[in-house]
Parts: structure tokens; C-alpha cells; sequence
């Protein structure tokens, strides 16, 4: 064996001399470069992105409990390299003089926050700036509605406990701002050095205390792991995931794409390796005929290019590796300045992933190849026309088949994803090759009834049908995965943007009593703002699920567990939200009015694990109340507008005493609206949202840019690979252009019988790609992303014309240079 | 016209035939063709395109399977062997030379050479294969590719290759079919020089009149059959 690796080694170096693996090489290394750079990148943006939410949380995990936590854990997080912040969080009554509230306290460690930030004001909806620390001990910061409430300014001494403490800025904007919105106090922030002093945490008190951390991933994996078996009843681990549903909806679509423009890199790298490795087949055809004359087996004749495809993967994986490497690197650079924070570094996986995945493609790609070469019999050393159609069993493609499928779904991160495309991949491939020997059979016939340049262009395209397939099915599968990757990317973008329009609502209200909804209609008319949709709350406690009473131990979940024992906010809608759709079940009509129905979003649905058709018992205020699922509702949480789990037709909650909720958008530089409001109405209280909102903006506008950068980077190395697959068939065009020469044909002609057989191998391939991808859209836009899916003409046109003019455009480009040689040398080179 | 000789038998072949289905049904390039060629012979096989020369030329080297008859190659029935056994046969006993030359475009002249010789896993293949190239005049033209060659060049490369592993037997399928009569002459004489040097058998597969009478012996083919 040692001396057949030498002999293999030997081949390949004059192989590599002679230009002959130059294609098969590069095709590996872009496939493993595309593989490598859109993983390493998409891994870095996906981290970029946790923290990115994780300002919204204040850190990157978040360990919640309503019990002092032991110090091991704050011990462990700084074994493992993480940085640690603390918080209290409880209510209590804050005094100016003789006016009292309550205020929802929030005691902090200087660390504090440890991602995200905290900006400040001199005085409320005044200028705001970063904050530099946290307050002083001894001081504290206020929200403007505190201030409002209390008719507090900078520099006023507030009684916190048995403290006085100076009000030293009012507090604009706080990571993790937001949480349960309907059901909090304002803001006080303080000094956690300064809580001992106030007296005010006391046995029994209703303190919840949150340790922040924040680090490598993989040091939060194993503080996660580590703190897991360790965390008491009341205690719970957040992250970002968790924290928010419209972050988690954002994070999780931007996730999904950057899953599918991998695997898109994926498909076209095969593409281009399976094509490139027909390339190498034919040019080593005589080299193993010859091989067999001078008396070597079959199977040394598989050893020896066994060993030269092991060699070539190892080589082309690692070089696309570093490429990969290199690549995300510019595109981290590119992208990294529109990061509030540094990108974090690379993780090593997506390297040893491409190593693996490069040296599975190649030899899997390359096995039937190999398999052919190895059936080459010795007397195609007299006879050239033997071995050139070898067929291999069908079997010997499943090596290649398996590791295509297990890189689809390795790089789609997502199983779903992964059937999606896989499903479409092998109806496309199976449509390519009807279409393909459809179009063969009509072709014959337009063959037989036209001359010159046309009838030599046809006859190559059916010289070869085996080819012929493949190339079509080549180019449909790279240019469907061009067209897929936009449409979806387009439909995402408009999504995103359609979701948080510039109107969207900043403020909410909360607290309007029906007595108020009338003046509140007024106030907005009088302010020349549109009057905003006032929606009907009411406060009730689920307590037993088909007349089984309600057992909340029974939820292992504890987010489950959360959900069942909190007040529902309960509403009341005549007709659905436009940013709802029912997924089970149907809305009501306007005769079901009255009737106890109820309609569930279908996320809490799942956590308690209730069914349509499922009767939910409910107490508000001391009486029960009987409803039935009617329908299960998506909801777009991402559009930030006031939006209810449970839902009743009119006519069933009217006797229960009820609040309401509105939301509005309040143009930039009319905050002094807000006052006013509050001085007419002293008991609403209002929710800004603003700065959630521009924290949302910010991640999705990230996320946009993330998707673009991975978008026109899929797109060049589609291009690219396309154009590697090309040249791997660029052999027997030349050949043939060669021969058309000898024969004395023109310029003119030779090129229109280049264009005439790519232009019909492009427009079939453009047609194939084009019905897939729109295909392959609708089902990913509406299975999976859950976003609206609009077929869009233009873009099919521009699928198919690509492949009408570009395929035979870099056909041309190919084999041009060859009019100008001697059709001897030519033929020599070949 | 066969020798009576039963000793040092290099190929018997016998009622070798050769059939091939076509569209317009059964066709026969060779029919019941008998011989036998002792070892150092020099034997022509003689006939115009199409009667059959190369196909039996296959046969006798074991690149192909007869549709009737046998061949026994130093009492080796090749019929007997499988296709691996056939290749290792060819590997240690024969060479070959072809009229369009077989070299390998990747392949320097040196690496040519030396390609049956790896195979063999010959341990001096280095400057057996050097050796050869400078028998037939090459050793400037060493590290060159086929494609900086002229044709009577490639072609002694290809003697070169065929004649460094030493093999007992050569095969050359119209060595100068593709070269000019001047070029064709010199490929001549060194393939015959180095054939006596060698004591090599030779079977040579050759429409020219005048490169056949250069062999011992002579066969005639005409529409694949021995023409007595």
C-alpha cells in the first residue's frame, strides 16, 4: 500500500503540474470556503445577536430568584471567566413631603449593566445621555412618571425606607425594561451598597434578585450546566431566548435564514464538485485504460485515486478553511462597525465542521466517479469510444446523497428547514430530469427540420444525455437556490419592516377607567392625534381546565408553571387584530355574540398543553366564568402593539369590572403631550416603549444587514460556483469547437453553436430553478417562517433570463479564446 | 504456415473468434483464427482497415475476450484468468506501442516511462526508465510533456516505455500510423534494433507491405480471416 501511496502521490502532483484537478480543487475549496465563512460568520453574528439582545436583558444569562442567591454561584461564574452583575428588584412606597407612591425599586451593583446601557436625563423627556456607572451611594434615579406622580425634580431628597436619598438624574432608558409592561410601578434606581441602610428588605419581603453574567458562550453553557442541578424552587435561568417573544420571534426568523443561505452554499458546492468530478473522470480515463494494459487490478486502479481524492479533500478543505476564515473575517469587519459592541470571536466549530464536511463532500461526490474509472476496461486503449458511458450502480451515488443531506441539515440548524428543502430538492431534481429528456425528444425534432449552427448545437446537447441532465439539473439547482435565497431574504426584509412601521406604537396607556374612554377620545382629538383603538381588560385567574381544577405542580416547565399561576388579562374583540391569524379553530361570527367562547394564542395553548375545544374556567373577582376554545391565534408579538393571550366575542365580559389599554405613537418632540395627559387624568398610567422600541429597531436593523451581508456573499460564491461547473464540461466544447475550426467554421458560427446549446441548457435550467424556488419559498414563508408569501414575476423572469443569457454568455467566455489557436494545438491540449 | 516447433511457445491461439450485435444484427470482425508464435519471434500481422488486425491484436494481449475460441499465453489460458489475473499477466510479460502513442498530456516524458514501472513496483524504476529514454536519444527531452513533442518523438517515448520493464513479449498496433516515412523509418529501425538487443518477441499489427517484410513471418488477414 505505502508504494501505491507514493504512486498516487506521483500521479497527483503531475496532475496538479498539468492543470487537470485545478477545477475539482477549486470548486472544494469555494464549497468549503462558503460552508466555513457563512457558518463562522453566522455563528458570530448569531452570539452578536444574543448580546445584542442581551441588552435588553442586561446580560447574556440572567439567573432569577426569589431567594438571595448562594454566593457559589457568583463564585463559579468567576472560576469560569464570567463577568457578574447583581440586582434587587422589589416595591415600595417612596415618599416627597406628605406625597407617597409606589415605586418598583431597583437596587444595583456598579457592574451594573453589563450589557446594554443605562442613559439619563436632567429632567423628564430631557435631553438623554449614556450613563456613566450606576447612581452614587447616597443618590438615586428616578423614571419621568415618578417624577410626574410626585412632582420630584433633580436634586430633591426622596424618603426610600429609613433613608433620605438625593434624586441625581431621572433614568431614560434600562436594559430589561419592559418585562410584564401592564403590571408595573414606576422605576427608582439605587445603590445595592445603600438597601442594608433603608431597612426596607426585611424577612418575608417580596424581593426578586437577579444575578447577571456575561462571557464566552461556552463558558455560559457551562455555568448554565453547572447551575441547572443547583437552582431551588422560585429560581429560573434566562436568556435572551427566553426574555422576550418579539426578540425570540426576530432572532429566530434571522437564524432560520442564515440556516438556509448556508445550506444554499452547500447545494451549489456539490453542484460544482459533482460536476467538476465528471470533468476529472473523463480526463482520466486513458490514464487508467493504460494503467490496466501495464497490468494494475481494479481495485489498486480505486486505491490509487482513492488515496489522490483523500489527499485532494484533506488539501482543498484546509485551504477552503482558511479562505472561509479569511472571508468572514472582511465580512466581520464590514459588518462589525454596525454592531453597537466588537463581533465576538470566531468559535473553532465551523473549522472542524468544513475539514469534515470538504473531505465527506469529495469523497462522497467522487465515489461513483472513482467506481467508474475503476471499470475502465484495458482495450479502451484500442477502442477510445469504450468506458466513456460506464454506468454505475445507483447505489454507489447514496455515499454522495447522504453526506449532501447530512450538510443540508447540518447547516440548516433547524430540521424543519431541512426537510423543507430537502423535499424540494428531490422533486426538482426529479422535474429537471423530465424536463431535461422531455426536451430532448422535442429537440430531435426541431434538429430534423433545421440547419447548420442550430443542428450542431442541438446534436451536442443530445450527444450526451447523461451530460445533458446533469448540467441542467446542475445550473437548476444553482440558480434555484439564488432565486430561493432572494425571494425569501425580500419577503423576510418586507416583514420585518412591515412590523415595525415608523408609527408603530410607543406609548401605552393603562388604567382607563369607562368612564374616562370618552375624555380620552377628546384629549387625543384636542392634541390633533389620531384616536388610538381602546381595548377592554379584565383581570382574571384560570382555574381549572375541563372542570379538572387547575394543579400547577403538574408543570414541570417553569415558565409553564409562571404562565398558569399569573392574572390573565382577558379582552374582548368583535373582530381579529390584523396582526393575528388563527391557525386552529375560527373566529366568531356576529351571531356567536354573547356566547362563552374564547379564543387562545397558540404558544400559551402549548406551554399548558390545551387543546381546541378545550373548556377554561376562569375567577374574576370572586366568580367563575365558563369559556370554550373556539380558535388558536398567531401572534405577531413583534409589532408591538397591545395584543392579548384570551380573547372573548362582546357580550360575554361586560358584567365584570373592567380596565382599558390603549396604545398610540407619539411623534419625537411632543413628549410634553404626556404631561398633559397625566395632569387631566392622574390616574392613568402611561408605558413608554420608545426606547424598547428603538432597541428593537436596532436589533432588526442589524439583523437586516446581517442577512444582506450573508445574502450578496451566497450570491457571489453562486456566481462563481456556477462558473466552476461550467468549465468542468469546458473540455469537450473545446474539442468540438477545435473540429468545427478544422472544418473552416467562422467565428460566427462556432459561437452560435456555443450559444445555441447553452442558451437551451440555461433556459431549461432557469425554468426548472424558478418553479422550485417560488415552490420552495411559499412552503418555507409559510411553514416555517410564518411570514406572508407573494409570488413576484419579475423575479421569475429574471431567474429564467439569467439563465438564458448567462449560461450561454460564460460558455462563450469559456471556450473564446480558443478561435484564435490553431486547431491543432488545441486538440493536443484536450 | 504454423511452425511445427512444440517448444518455447510464447501465444497459441485457437478458433479464435470475435462477433459484435448491431443494430443490423450479428457481425463477425474475426472468424476461426488459429496460430501459434514462439518466444523471439518477429511475426506481422498484415491486412487492410477493418479486416480484424486490432481486434485480434486485443486478443492475443488479453485486452479483450474472444466471443469463441482460446488463447494460451505461457500455458496460461487466458479465458481462465479473470480480468485482474489478465492485467497482472500483461503487467509482468507485455508491452505495448500504438499508433497514436498512448502517452499520457500530464505526464513529463520521464514519468511516461516510468508509469509500468511503479506499477511493477520496480525498485530501480528510476534509472531503468532514464535508460531507456537514452537508448532511444531522449535524455534532453526528459521533463518535457507529450504535447512539446513531436510525433516521432512521443513515439519513442512510448518504445522507451514499452521496452523498460523488459517484458518477454511486445505488442506495437501500427507503430508508424501516424508519423511521416522518413520519421517512420527511424521508429523502424530502433523498435526492431532494440527488439534484437532484447530478444523480445514481437507482434506487430501493420498495413505496410514494406515494415512487415522486416518479420520473420507473416500473417495475412482479409475480412478477419487467416489468408492461407
Amino acid at each position: 500500500m505505502s508504494g501505491d501511496m507514493t504512486f498516487a502521490l506521483k500521479q497527483l502532483r503531475s496532475a496538479w503540474r498539468a492543470g487537470e484537478i485545478r477545477v475539482l480543487l477549486f470548486a472544494l475549496v469555494l464549497a468549503v470556503a462558503a460552508m466555513t465563512a457563512v457558518g463562522f460568520f453566522a455563528d458570530r453574528i448569531e452570539s452578536a445577536l444574543g448580546r445584542q439582545g442581551g441588552m435588553l436583558l442586561g446580560g447574556d444569562l440572567v439567573v432569577v430568584s426569589d431567594r438571595l442567591l448562594p454566593e457559589e454561584f457568583t463564585a463559579e461564574a468567576h472560576k469560569l471567566g464570567l463577568r457578574v452583575a447583581q440586582t434587587m428588584e422589589f416595591p415600595s412606597m417612596i415618599m416627597l413631603g406628605e406625597e407617597g407612591r409606589l415605586a418598583e425599586i431597583k437596587a444595583v451593583s456598579p457592574t451594573y449593566p453589563l450589557r446594554g446601557r443605562l442613559t439619563i436625563a436632567d429632567e423628564p423627556f430631557g435631553d438623554a445621555r449614556k450613563a456613566d456607572g450606576v447612581p452614587a451611594p447616597g443618590e438615586i434615579w428616578i423614571e419621568p412618571r415618578l417624577a410626574s406622580l410626585l412632582g420630584a425634580k433633580k436634586g430633591d431628597a426622596l424618603a426610600v425606607g429609613e433613608r433620605q436619598l438625593k434624586v441625581a438624574a431621572i433614568l431614560q432608558e434600562e436594559p430589561a425594561r419592559g418585562g410584564d409592561m401592564f403590571s408595573i410601578a414606576p422605576r427608582l434606581m439605587m445603590n445595592a451598597n445603600d438597601v442594608a441602610s433603608t431597612g426596607l428588605i426585611q424577612y418575608g419581603s417580596r424581593v426578586r434578585y437577579r444575578l447577571l453574567l456575561a462571557g464566552e458562550p461556552a463558558a455560559l453553557d457551562e455555568f448554565r450546566q453547572w447551575a441547572q442541578g443547583r437552582l431551588e424552587r422560585g429560581s429560573r435561568i434566562e436568556d435572551v431566548s427566553g426574555a422576550r417573544p418579539e426578540i425570540r420571534s426576530a432572532l429566530e426568523k434571522s437564524r432560520q435564514f442564515l440556516g438556509l443561505a448556508s445550506m444554499a452554499s452547500v447545494i451549489l458546492s456539490m453542484v460544482a464538485m459533482s460536476l467538476a468530478g465528471l470533468r476529472y473522470v473523463r480526463r482520466h480515463l486513458d490514464t487508467c485504460a493504460l494503467m490496466r494494459c501495464f497490468g494494475a487490478s481494479q481495485n489498486r486502479i480505486l486505491q490509487v485515486f482513492l488515496v489522490q481524492a483523500f489527499v485532494l479533500g484533506f488539501a482543498g478543505s484546509l485551504l477552503g478553511c482558511l479562505f472561509g476564515f479569511a472571508a468572514q473575517e472582511v465580512l466581520a469587519r464590514l459588518a462589525g462597525g454596525l454592531f453597537l459592541e466588537k463581533l465576538p470571536a470566531p468559535g473553532w466549530t465551523p473549522a472542524f465542521g468544513g475539514l469534515l464536511a470538504g473531505m465527506a463532500a469529495m469523497l462522497g461526490v467522487m465515489l461513483p466517479h472513482l467506481l467508474r474509472l475503476r471499470g475502465v476496461p484495458a482495450l479502451r486503449i484500442l477502442r477510445k469510444d469504450l468506458g466513456e458511458n460506464a454506468v454505475v450502480s445507483w447505489l454507489a451515488w447514496l455515499p454522495g446523497i447522504a453526506v449532501m443531506l447530512g450538510l443540508v441539515f447540518w447547516s440548516a440548524r433547524d430540521a424543519k428547514l431541512g426537510w423543507i428543502v430537502l423535499g424540494g430538492l428531490v422533486a426538482l431534481l426529479l422535474v429537471a430530469c423530465a424536463v431535461a429528456a422531455g426536451t430532448g425528444y422535442l429537440l430531435r425534432q426541431v434538429a430534423a427540420t433545421s440547419g447548420g449552427t442550430w443542428r450542431v448545437g442541438i446534436a451536442n446537447l443530445l450527444q450526451r444525455p447523461g451530460v445533458g441532465i446533469a448540467q441542467v439539473a446542475g445550473f437548476s439547482l444553482g440558480l434555484m437556490a439564488m432565486a430561493l435565497l432572494t425571494i425569501v431574504r425580500g419577503d423576510l426584509l418586507d416583514n420585518w419592516h412591515a412590523s415595525l412601521p415608523p408609527d408603530a406604537p410607543n406609548r401605552f396607556v393603562i388604567n382607563i377607567q369607562p368612564s374616562q374612554m370618552e375624555s380620552m377620545r377628546q384629549f387625543f382629538v384636542q392634541e390633533q392625534l389620531a384616536p388610538p383603538e381602546i381595548f377592554p381588560m379584565v383581570r382574571g385567574r384560570l382555574v381549572a381546565i375541563n372542570d379538572h381544577p387547575l394543579d400547577t405542580g403538574r408543570y414541570v416547565d417553569e415558565r409553564a408553571r409562571r404562565l398558569a399561576e399569573r392574572e390573565w388579562n382577558l379582552s374582548v374583540a368583535e373582530t381579529m387584530q390584523k396582526d393575528n391569524r388563527i391557525v386552529a379553530g375560527r373566529w366568531w361570527t356576529a351571531s356567536e355574540r354573547g356566547q362563552t367562547l374564547i379564543s387562545l394564542e397558540e404558544g400559551i395553548a402549548t406551554t399548558l398543553g390545551i387543546k381546541l375545544g378545550d373548556r377554561l374556567t376562569y375567577d374574576i373577582g370572586g366568580q367563575r366564568i365558563d369559556l370554550k376554545i373556539q380558535s388558536l391565534r398567531k401572534v405577531e408579538w413583534d409589532s408591538m402593539r397591545a395584543n392579548f393571550f384570551a380573547v372573548t366575542p362582546p357580550g360575554v365580559l361586560e358584567k365584570f369590572p373592567a380596565s382599558y389599554i390603549t396604545s398610540f405613537h407619539l411623534p419625537a418632540g411632543r413628549e410634553d403631550v404626556l404631561n398633559r395627559l397625566v395632569r387631566s387624568q392622574p390616574n392613568l398610567t402611561i408605558i413608554d416603549v420608545e426606547a424598547i422600541l428603538a432597541q428593537l429597531r436596532g436589533i432588526m436593523d442589524r439583523m437586516t444587514l446581517a442577512v444582506e451581508f450573508v445574502f450578496a456573499f451566497c450570491m457571489l460564491t453562486g456566481i462563481a460556483v456556477l462558473y466552476a461547473a461550467l468549465s468542468a464540461t469546458q473540455d469537450e466544447r473545446i474539442r468540438e469547437v477545435a473540429v468545427l475550426r478544422v472544418f473552416g467554421a467562422s467565428r460566427r458560427q462556432v459561437r452560435a453553436t456555443v450559444l445555441v446549446e447553452f442558451a437551451g441548457i440555461g433556459l431549461l435550467a432557469g425554468l426548472v430553478a424558478t418553479i422550485g424556488a417560488s415552490l420552495l419559498a411559499w412552503v418555507i414563508s409559510d411553514r416555517l417562517l410564518q411570514i406572508p408569501y407573494a409570488f413576484n414575476p419579475w423575479l421569475a423572469m429574471l431567474t429564467i433570463g439569467a439563465g438564458l443569457l448567462l449560461v450561454p454568455a460564460a460558455a462563450w467566455l469559456g471556450v473564446r479564446r480558443i478561435v484564435h489557436v490553431s486547431p491543432r494545438q488545441v486538440l493536443q491540449s484536450v | 504456415m504454423v511452425p511445427d516447433s512444440q517448444e518455447n511457445i510464447e501465444i497459441e491461439a485457437t478458433g479464435l473468434s470475435k462477433h459484435v450485435t448491431s443494430s443490423e444484427g450479428e457481425l463477425a470482425i474475426l472468424s476461426d483464427f488459429s496460430c501459434r508464435v514462439l518466444g523471439g519471434e518477429t511475426v506481422a500481422i498484415l491486412g487492410a482497415s477493418g479486416s480484424g488486425k486490432s481486434t485480434l491484436l486485443g486478443l492475443l494481449a488479453g485486452l479483450d475476450v474472444p466471443s469463441a475460441g482460446r488463447v494460451i499465453f505461457r500455458s496460461e489460458d487466458l479465458a481462465q484468468l479473470d480480468e485482474d489475473g489478465r492485467a497482472a499477466l500483461r503487467g509482468r510479460h507485455m508491452g505495448f506501442v500504438f499508433q497514436s502513442f498512448q502517452l499520457l498530456p500530464s505526464l513529463t516524458a520521464l514519468e511516461n516511462v516510468l508509469l509500468p514501472l511503479e506499477l511493477a513496483g520496480v525498485a530501480d524504476a528510476d534509472e531503468r526508465a532514464r535508460a531507456a529514454l537514452e537508448r532511444v536519444g531522449l535524455t534532453p527531452r526528459l521533463t518535457h510533456y507529450p504535447r512539446q513533442l513531436s510525433g516521432g518523438e512521443q513515439q519513442r517515448v512510448a518504445i522507451a516505455r514499452a521496452f523498460a520493464p523488459r517484458p518477454s513479449i511486445l505488442f506495437a498496433d501500427e507503430p508508424t500510423g501516424n508519423l511521416d516515412a522518413a520519421t517512420g523509418q527511424r521508429i523502424i529501425d530502433l523498435l526492431f534494433g532494440l527488439n534484437a538487443e532484447s530478444g523480445t518477441t514481437l507482434v506487430l499489427v501493420t498495413h505496410d507491405a514494406t515494415l512487415a517484410e522486416r518479420c520473420g513471418r507473416r500473417l495475412h488477414l482479409e475480412g478477419g480471416r487467416l489468408k492461407q
